[in-house]
C-alpha cells in the first residue's frame, strides 16, 4: 500500500513528511511500547501508536519507517513535526482507535511483518 | 581517563580518521546526558548518519542502529551519564556504552526479556519493556556486559563487516 492510500483508508490527516507519500509500505505494526517496535519492525513500516512524543520518531527514523499514524486524532507538537519532515517521515493522524486502525489496514493488505505473526 | 566532551559534540580527535594496518580507522565518541529525553537518540541518529556514508548495508545498519539507540537509551534512563563511542575498521563495527554508575546488581535478570528497573516516567514514553539489552544482543556478533555497583557499566558490540 502506497501512504496516500493508507491515508485514505484511515480518513487520515497528512501532518508532515508529504514527499513520503507515495512510497510504498509492506507491513504495520501498531503500538505504544517503542521497546517493542525496536525488536521487530522491519523496513517499509507504518507504525500506529497514541504515543506522540520525540522518541517516536526518532525510533521510526532509526528503524527506516516511512510512516507514523497517531491515532484517536492525536497531533504531535510543532517541533516533532519539524523533527518528522526533516528526515522524510510522513507523519498522520486519524480519528480511529489503534485496534480499528490496525484492523482496517489488515483488511486493506498489510500484516504485521515478524516472524513470530506478532505485530 | 578519558577527557571529557561536551554534550553531543564529536571529540576533535576521534574524528580524525587514522591510517593504520588495517586500514582507515574511523572513532566518534558522544557523551550521553542522564535523563535528557530531548537530546536522546541523537547519538545513535549520527551514527547511523555515519556509517551510512560509509556505505555499510542496510541490514547491518539497521542492526547498529538499534544497538546504538537501546545503548543510548539505557544511558539516558539508568545510568548518571555516560558515553557511547563507536570506531569502524576494515573487518568490524565496535560500539562501547559506558558510563559512571549506579551498575546492575544482577545481570542475568537485567539480560531477561521483560525484566525492568525501568520507572515509570520512561514507560510513559515507550520505554522500559525490559527488552534493551536482550534486543541489544540479539542485534550484535558479539556482546559483552559488565557491571559494578557503584562504579557503572560497562557494554561492548561487535559487528562483523563480512556476512554474518
Amino acid at each position: 500500500l502506497k501512504i496516500r492510500t493508507i491515508k485514505e483508508l484511515l480518513k487520515a490527516e497528512l501532518l508532515a513528511g508529504e514527499k513520503a507519500i507515495d512510497l510504498d509500505i509492506l507491513f504495520a505494526c501498531g503500538s505504544d511500547l517503542m521497546s517493542d517496535v525496536l525488536t521487530f519492525v522491519k523496513e517499509q513500516t507504518v507504525l500506529l501508536t497514541g504515543l506522540t512524543n520525540s522518541q517516536v520518531v526518532r525510533t521510526a527514523e532509526l528503524l527506516d519507517v516511512s510512516a507514523i499514524v497517531f491515532v484517536r486524532g492525536k497531533k504531535p507538537t510543532d517541533d516533532i513535526l519539524k523533527m518528522a519532515t526533516d528526515r522524510d517521515i510522513a507523519i498522520l493522524t486519524t480519528q480511529y482507535t489503534l485496534f480499528d486502525a490496525c484492523g482496517i489496514l489488515y483488511q486493506g493488505g498489510l500484516r504485521g511483518g515478524a516472524g513470530g505473526g506478532n505485530g | 581517563m578519558l577527557a571529557e566532551y561536551s554534550t553531543r559534540e564529536v571529540c576533535e580527535e576521534a574524528l580524525a580518521a587514522v591510517m593504520d594496518d588495517y586500514g582507515t580507522v574511523i572513532r566518534r565518541c558522544y557523551n550521553v546526558e542522564s535523563w535528557n529525553f530531548t537530546a536522546a537518540g541523537e547519538a545513535a541518529s549520527d551514527i547511523k548518519k555515519v556509517l551510512k556514508q560509509l556505505g555499510i548495508n542496510a541490514s547491518l545498519l539497521r542492526r547498529v542502529a538499534i544497538a546504538a539507540y537501546e545503548a543510548e537509551m539505557n544511558l539516558v534512563i539508568h545510568s548518571v551519564g555516560g558515553r557511547l563511542e563507536m570506531s569502524v575498521d576494515t573487518k568490524k563495527i565496535v560500539m562501547v556504552a559506558e558510563d559512571q554508575g549506579p551498575g546492575i546488581e544482577n545481570i542475568d535478570k537485567a539480560m531477561q526479556e521483560g525484566y525492568s528497573t525501568a520507572p515509570d516516567t520512561a514507560r510513559e514514553l515507550g520505554f522500559g519493556a525490559g527488552m534493551g539489552l536482550s534486543n541489544i544482543k540479539r542485534c550484535t556478533d558479539r556482546f559483552e556486559i559488565s557491571s559494578k555497583v557503584g562504579e557503572g557499566t560497562h557494554l561492548e558490540m561487535h559487528f562483523n563487516l563480512e556476512k554474518r
